[in-house]
């Protein structure tokens, strides 16, 4: 783990940003939380289409289980009112386990798949869940920027 | 579009220079600061970032009070005679409500609404160039919606540019705390924050155990004053006796109208997945149209509304205000402070969307340091251009055909602006003042340095990626 991790410092130490591509939400079936499964054309020389594709759609699988409306939410939703919303403090939500399951698959992700093809995935929570952000990295050389990692590191201060 | 409003101008603005905001920050570099601290939006947090609450949050006192003072006086007053004449149930079922009630208050105060964080710096060029792509070639910008279909149902989605994001659906701009709330309810000053996604269960909770507290009181006192007069004695004397009661009476009697009224509508909305905005604007309600016809977000089923507006999974926060603002944003930070600094540029959203792209481009600048600079705009106001190449700050050529920043202009491009590419960083900095440029009325100008502000958003980033991470935390 700790030197995979390290994988993902170096390529933002060595590599500069070239480009970012953001996945937008999908609302056609409500506020529900689901993003776009179209593949953009800025990826196309870097990934594979069904690989990004699989990403995604394993996201808005997890998305939509964080948010599936049924028995387990409404028993969390009823307890939580009958003590008057106490049990938030000392209870862990499905929602927030299903985001850890989120960042640790993407952290995963981003270091078998998009890491060594020069792209990272910014987890949608630090966007506000409003979009998937690509950062597609370069060689250094092309340009002397190094400060390129800004956007990204926010991922790891989690 | 409006252009910058004169008025706006605050002397401190004209004071506050970017070098100096930016050394302001780098003093307070020395320790990690959170998210919070640098939260663009009109809030105030506590416990470290841990309580949120709006800035306009006075009547809360005044909420809390009441219900205290009104419980204290029931408790004080008549729980002692109800109790002799009556069932030790009726304090504790009261004491019971009052716990909830006020918890529920609180949750409903101190829970982050479902504030939805601003944009990042990429995140908004990229919105900016796929508006310009689409947009038509008109003179007049085209108007910044965006239409989805939702459930089968065309929605309008419109772009926010204080957030510089299209706004997702149920979503909308409180003016008073400047953010954008998820499924906006309303701003309730009662409990001194905005009622949206994540805290509307609370609310509800605390308005529907409201109503049965002050009816219970209500009920309570009345049955007291009348076990007394019952005793042989007149109303008057029974009033006289327990003088408490009767401002609990007044109390309960006008706000018991309100509450009551209050919680069915908001029983309505429950069951129908309403939220108040959308009821006061008439959405769904058909007046716009037949095609238009019902709430696309309605599960059709009165239960399973309820339950889903009550009982969901409770949303997780997005502002992460504990995090740690990364330590290698240096100019975010600054733009942030310089905005702490001048809060009335954010009082109006034009406004900050003119201080907003000047700031990008003067961030760009500090950064970039003397490499390249486009022209702001057509200087029509010298005083502080002084130090440019007379040239160039007097000349009268306005920018559309400049090459580098028409109203067109937004697109990356290559070309620069020689006359100003070897200026020195100083005078560059002093040329760009954002005070100086929005003290110039025109709306010509403000409108050029709008468009630039995009055109460096986008020109620049190759430039300098990094410089531009984050802004907003």
């Amino acid at each position: 783990m700790a030197t995979e991790f390290h994988n993902l410092q170096e390529l933002r130490r060595s590599a500069s940003l070239a480009n970012k591509v953001f996945i937008q939400r999908d609302y056609s079936e409500g506020t529900a939380c689901r993003f776009q499964t179209k593949f953009p054309s800025e990826l196309e020389s870097r990934i594979e289409r069904t690989l990004f594709e699989d990403t995604v759609k394993t996201l808005n699988t997890f998305y939509a289980e964080a948010e599936k409306i049924g028995g387990q939410s409404y028993l969390e939703g009823c307890l939580a009112c009958a003590t008057a919303y106490l049990i938030f403090l000392c209870m862990e939500t499905r929602y927030e386990k299903v985001l850890k399951k989120i960042a640790k698959y993407i952290q995963e992700q981003n270091e078998k798949i998009y890491a060594p093809r020069g792209l990272l995935i910014t987890d949608p929570i630090e966007r506000g869940m409003r979009v998937i952000e690509v950062s597609i990295y370069e060689d250094r050389g092309s340009s002397g920027s190094s400060s390129g990692s800004s956007s990204v590191s926010g991922s790891t201060a989690r | 579009m409006k252009n910058c409003e004169y008025q706006q101008i605050d002397p401190r603005a004209l004071s506050v220079s970017p070098l100096s905001a930016q050394i302001h920050t780098e003093k307070k570099e020395q320790r990690p600061r959170r998210k919070w601290e640098v939260f663009p939006g009109k809030n105030r947090f506590f416990c470290d970032g841990r309580l949120i609450l709006s800035r306009h949050s006075g009547v809360l006192p005044l909420t809390l009070g009441l219900i205290v003072v009104t419980c204290g006086l029931f408790f004080a007053f008549d729980c002692p005679f109800l109790v002799k004449h009556l069932t030790v149930f009726i304090p504790v079922i009261g004491g019971a409500l009052f716990v909830f009630v006020v918890i529920s208050l609180l949750r409903t105060s101190f829970t982050d609404p479902g504030i939805l964080p601003r944009a990042t710096l990429d995140e908004a060029a990229d919105l900016e160039r796929q508006i310009d792509s689409s947009g038509s070639s008109t003179y007049r910008p085209p108007p910044r919606t965006k239409e989805i279909l939702i459930n089968q149902q065309m929605v309008k989605l419109k772009y926010c540019f204080t957030c510089k994001m299209f706004r997702p659906p149920r979503t909308s701009h409180c003016s008073l705390c400047d953010n954008c709330v998820e499924r906006f309810d309303h701003h309730c000053p009662w409990v001194g924050n905005c009622v949206g996604k994540r805290n509307y269960r609370f609310f509800y909770s605390f308005i529907i155990s409201l109503s049965f507290l002050t009816s219970f009181i209500f009920g309570c006192v009345i049955a007291h004053i009348t076990l007394r007069s019952q005793a042989g004695k007149s109303l008057v004397q029974a009033i006289q006796e327990s003088p408490a009661s009767v401002v609990e009476l007044v109390i309960c009697f006008f706000s018991i109208w309100s509450i009551l009224g209050l919680s069915g509508f908001h029983t309505y909305l429950v069951a129908s997945n309403l939220t108040t905005n959308e009821d006061i604007k008439g959405s769904w309600s058909g007046k716009r149209g037949a095609e238009e016809s019902g709430n696309p977000y309605s599960y059709n089923n009165i239960i399973t509304n309820c339950c889903v507006t009550l009982c969901g999974p409770l949303p997780p926060s997005l502002i992460d205000r504990r995090g740690f603002v990364p330590p290698d944003e240096v100019v975010p930070a600054a733009s942030t402070a310089s905005q702490m600094e001048l809060p009335h540029f954010s009082t109006k959203n034009d406004v900050n969307m003119c201080t907003q792209s000047t700031k990008d481009v003067l961030e760009r600048m500090i950064n970039s340091g003397s490499q390249t600079l486009c022209s702001p705009g057509p200087p029509k106001t010298t005083p502080l251009v002084q130090g440019l190449p007379s040239t160039a700050a007097l000349s009268p050529e306005p920018p559309p055909s400049a090459g580098c920043s028409g109203p067109l202009g937004r697109r990356p491009t290559d070309s620069r602006c020689p006359l100003f590419s070897r200026s020195s960083e100083k005078e560059s900095l002093h040329s760009i003042n954002p005070a100086f440029r929005l003290a110039s009325p025109s709306p010509s100008v403000t409108r050029t340095a709008k468009t630039l502000g995009g055109a460096a958003d986008v020109s620049f980033m190759p430039l300098q990626p990094g410089s531009v991470g984050d802004e907003a935390p």
